[in-house]
């Protein structure tokens, strides 16, 4: 039989390199698979830089191949927030780029030619081949069984719920981010596991940079300490234990002072503290183990407990003191509004405004990680079973980390690692168990030989497991939810997470692929129409594409570092003409651009957007904008005949409907996002005029106009003008009827 | 006991004069159920000269570097209190420089007593070189043999150093 010759090869010392050499294949292939899953962005579409942040990124990335480092560090861009510039290279987190520098360095040294744009669109793919190894090595530490590592690998290669933030083209700081937080967890682990100064080392460097790429490393820097803290609550101080942690927080809070962003938030501010107080708790708890040695006491574990709890309480007033006494800034507002979520919307709509920044819907749960969410809990009961260190850790950071994800849609993505861990634990478990000495699937049925198995089975009584009905039945149950599993990642993948949102994809009637590219349209108009310096002001949603696509200055961007410049956009946005040109003209704008998505029914259009324009402005202006007057009456929100004269009198309103009449017939104007009939009359526009609008109106392009030559105000210029245009016109026709004849 | 006691001190800046004292009470109440009438300083000297006679040359050796890094850390502490922070960054480094080395020789001095703490119950306070017999138990304990324990110690202080150095300006 065939299942001899298996045996053959799975036993023995021959069997052991037979199985290394098929693990490193299969991780081989799950790597590839995680990669090839994150293609069709490219496949359908082409390869091109993703949604908003990514074009940041992307730009800053070309900066840097083509100025060198030290230009880049000391990049002072001018071409953004267009008055007062950025000071870039020191707000940034310089890790990805750097990244992907090196990468194209390292290839051109090796006379292989890739544009950077390649390399930029296709490093998140390739990072998270490098996070299933991460994962294997980080789940192969809690458990004893080879499967598991296995497993957890193919989880994280696929599950959505990664994959929302690692396809090809996504060029955020979240690509590489998160293949450094599952190494750095499993250096981690590796180095309380053993304790040793080398490992602790490792573990504060790849936290460093993981400091420099991303700003969740706030999410390392507190569950360490809190790992930490726990353990010693459990009375389980241990040399390890110190070595390890003490290691990394020196060194790893140096590293992250050298990132200029970071700078010395590490000391000063709130998020940071706790680390820095378990550093403290730990020295006097390792000089109490020290005294102990000398005095044998019964008493000493009891008083132990009470010095660190009188320790630490005097360590919490301390920190309240000084925060209140402000030598420690105060939390940051993201990380208030982690705990109370109706913080943001209250005191920063800035904040609340991103859409990731929302509370997280259940169904998104299943969406992103499947059946992984129900193996969830029971993997974390299989870590209170064995609750050695790294299972508290597991414990810890599943119950942080599916708290956050339940606050902010971001965050799902820090908790999809630990669901991945926690599943495999699981399904390893149950599969060691059920395919024992059966001729099952050989990837999972050749863990059965190991030496550590035999033990766990034989702890568990062969109880329901001699059968073969039973085996059978739940390992096909178990292969179809792993089919089932893979199936819907599949779909997932291609049908949620792949689409650019740069270019839009929808179907025509037929079926056919009817590709929306006005985005690519209005910016390359831009970069083709209008001076180098012409500055462009529009929502801040738009200001990296228009930087990295159109190459223009903008007002406002994506980094939102200051709200006060934001809200003068709000203001300009929300305003009567008549207040907005002062604004404009002063900030030296010339080109207003609109998104607008009612004529095709894109919905995540400027209109939509508006009231969060209104509601950043009110906070800076309470007395100029007031959100209650673009509701109706009846608090409806509304773009018809029905609507506010504020609201119709708006900027926005004004350019997002200016002319749009004229495609419909008379009266027949619908806006097809909301559903809306317009009123007749086009608004008319005074101080701007129209530039461009784009194939299908989604962008609109406004060019401010110049003061009138006559010193008019420009209301009754262009009164005069419509006038005289009008009696002009009629003459003309009249004498041209004449002359004709 | 002095350089031990203080060598707590710099690295949890605020609460250090609370939690010397709070970390001595078990050290003082500690012998009381054994001898009721000893009073605390002679039970400081007690470990004072057990410490003494138990740590090994090495050992103390390692003690003292911690002792001195104590020292250039809280001089350098004054310093920033008293005079000013104004070179922060060059502050900073200094200060991490010596709280980090401290901690780093700490942890190497965990890793290499533990094993010799052992042998010194045993009998004889042998420090020199540390046979098979001691290596392979450190192996044992904390799974870091001798050597390989005084590598990583010169691996955590080259990347310390370094980042020290860059951050200094």
């Amino acid at each position: 039989m065939a299942e001899s010759s298996v045996d053959v090869l799975l036993k023995g010392g021959s069997g052991r390199s037979a199985r290394g050499l098929l693990r490193i294949i299969i991780l081989v292939t799950i790597a590839a698979a995680a990669v090839s899953s994150r293609l069709f962005s490219v496949i359908r579409f082409e390869s091109i830089i993703h949604e908003f942040d990514p074009w940041f990124n992307f730009r800053a990335t070309k900066y840097l191949v083509q100025n060198g480092f030290y230009e880049f560090w000391d990049w002072f861009d001018d071409r953004t927030w267009h008055p007062l510039g950025r000071v870039t290279g020191g707000t940034l987190y310089p890790g990805l780029m750097v990244t992907s520098g090196v990468i194209y360095h390292v290839l051109r040294f090796l006379t292989i030619p890739v544009d950077i744009r390649n390399i930029c669109v296709l490093l998140a793919p390739g990072f998270s081949g490098l996070t299933a190894l991460a994962m294997y090595l980080l789940t192969n530490e809690m458990s004893s069984s080879p499967s598991a590592g296995l497993l957890a690998a193919a989880f994280m290669g696929i599950t959505p719920g990664y994959i929302s933030r690692s396809v090809a083209g996504s060029y955020d700081n979240e690509a590489i981010a998160i293949f450094l937080l599952v190494f750095t967890f499993f250096l981690w682990i590796k180095a309380v596991k053993i304790g040793s100064i080398m490992w602790g080392a490792l573990t504060a460097l790849f936290y460093g940079y993981m400091v420099s790429a991303w700003g969740g490393y706030v999410f390392i820097t507190n569950l360490i300490p809190l790992h930490v803290f726990v353990l010693l609550c459990m009375g389980r101080y241990s040399s390890r234990l110190y070595i390890s942690y003490t290691t990394w927080y020196a060194l790893g809070t140096l590293a992250s002072m050298q990132i200029p962003f970071v700078g010395f938030l590490p000391i000063r501010n709130s998020d940071h503290m706790s680390a820095l107080g378990v550093f403290g708790l730990l020295q006097l708890v390792a000089f109490a183990e020290f005294v102990r040695g000398f005095i044998p006491g019964k008493q000493f574990q009891r008083l132990l407990t009470a010095s660190i709890i009188l320790t630490s309480g005097l360590a919490f007033v301390g920190l309240v003191v000084l925060t209140m006494s402000g030598v420690i800034a105060p939390w940051s507002g993201r990380f208030y509004s982690l705990w109370d979520t109706g913080y943001a919307k209250i005191h920063i709509p800035i904040i609340a405004s991103v859409s990731e920044h929302q509370p997280t819907a259940w169904p998104s749960f299943f969406f992103d990680l499947n059946f992984l969410i129900w193996l969830f809990p029971a993997g974390v009961y299989i870590c209170f079973r064995d609750l050695k260190d790294e299972h508290v850790f597991v414990i810890i950071y599943a119950v942080l980390s599916s708290y956050f994800a339940g606050v902010m849609v971001r965050l799902m993505l820090t908790l999809t690692p630990i669901v991945c861990v926690a599943a495999a634990l699981v399904l390893s478990y149950i599969l060691d168990i059920y395919l024992k000495a059966s001729p099952g699937p050989v990837t999972r049925g050749r863990s059965n030989e190991d030496p550590s198995d035999g033990l766990r089975s034989a702890r568990n009584p062969e109880v329901g497991i001699s059968s073969y009905f039973s085996k059978a039945v739940t390992t096909s149950a178990l292969i179809v939810y792993l089919l089932m599993f893979v199936a819907h990642c599949t779909w997932v993948t291609s049908n949620a997470y792949s689409s650019p949102s740069v270019v839009l994809a929808s179907r025509m009637p037929d079926g056919s692929q009817f590709i929306i590219d006005d985005y690519r349209e209005a910016y390359y108009w831009l970069r083709q129409n209008t001076p180098a310096n012409a500055k462009i002001m529009s929502w801040w949603d738009y200001g990296y594409q228009i930087g990295g696509m159109a190459d223009r200055p903008t007002l406002v961007d994506n980094n939102t570092w200051n709200n006060t410049h934001i809200a003068t956009v709000g203001k300009a946005m929300s305003s009567r003409e008549e207040v907005s040109y002062p604004i404009l003209r002063q900030h030296d704008v010339d080109y207003v651009l609109v998104v607008f998505g009612g004529l095709l029914g894109y919905s995540g259009d400027d209109i939509n957007k508006f009231l969060w324009m209104v509601r950043i402005a009110e906070g800076i202006w309470p007395d100029e904008v007031k959100e209650r007057d673009f509701f109706t009456p009846k608090g409806e929100y509304r773009v018809d005949d029905q609507a506010t004269p504020t609201m119709r009198n708006s900027l926005m309103y004004k350019t997002s409907y200016y002319n749009f009449n004229k495609l419909f017939p008379m009266g027949q104007a619908t806006d097809r996002v909301r559903g809306a009939r317009l009123p007749a009359e086009s608004p008319q526009l005074s101080t701007l005029e129209e530039a461009f609008t784009s194939e299908n109106w989604i962008i609109r392009i406004y060019k401010v106009k110049d003061l009138d030559n006559f010193g008019r105000d420009h209301n009754s210029a262009v009164a005069f003008d419509r006038g005289n245009k009008r009696k002009k016109a009629t003459k003309k026709k009249g004498a041209r009827v004449l002359r004709s004849e | 006991m002095a350089p031990k006691r203080s060598s707590a001190a710099p690295s949890s800046t605020s609460a250090t004069a609370t939690s010397t004292s709070s970390s001595t009470t078990p050290l003082s109440s500690g012998p009381r159920t054994l001898s009721a009438n000893s009073s605390v300083s002679e039970i400081a000297f007690h470990v004072w000269h057990q410490y003494l006679t138990t740590t090994s040359q090495r050992t103390l050796l390692l003690d003292a570097f911690m002792a001195f890094l104590v020292l250039v850390g809280g001089v350098q502490f004054a310093y920033c209190v008293l005079a000013g922070n104004y070179p922060f960054n060059a502050f900073l480094s200094g200060f991490c420089a010596a709280v980090g080395q401290f901690v780093l020789t700490a942890s190497l001095r965990m890793q290499t007593s533990s094993s010799e703490r052992t042998g010194a119950t045993g009998g004889s306070a042998n420090s020199g070189k540390g046979g098979k017999a001691v290596v392979a138990r450190g192996e044992a304990d904390g799974g870091v043999s001798h050597e390989r324990a005084f590598a990583d110690y010169i691996f955590g202080s080259l990347i310390l150093h370094f980042f020290c150095i860059n951050f200094i300006n």
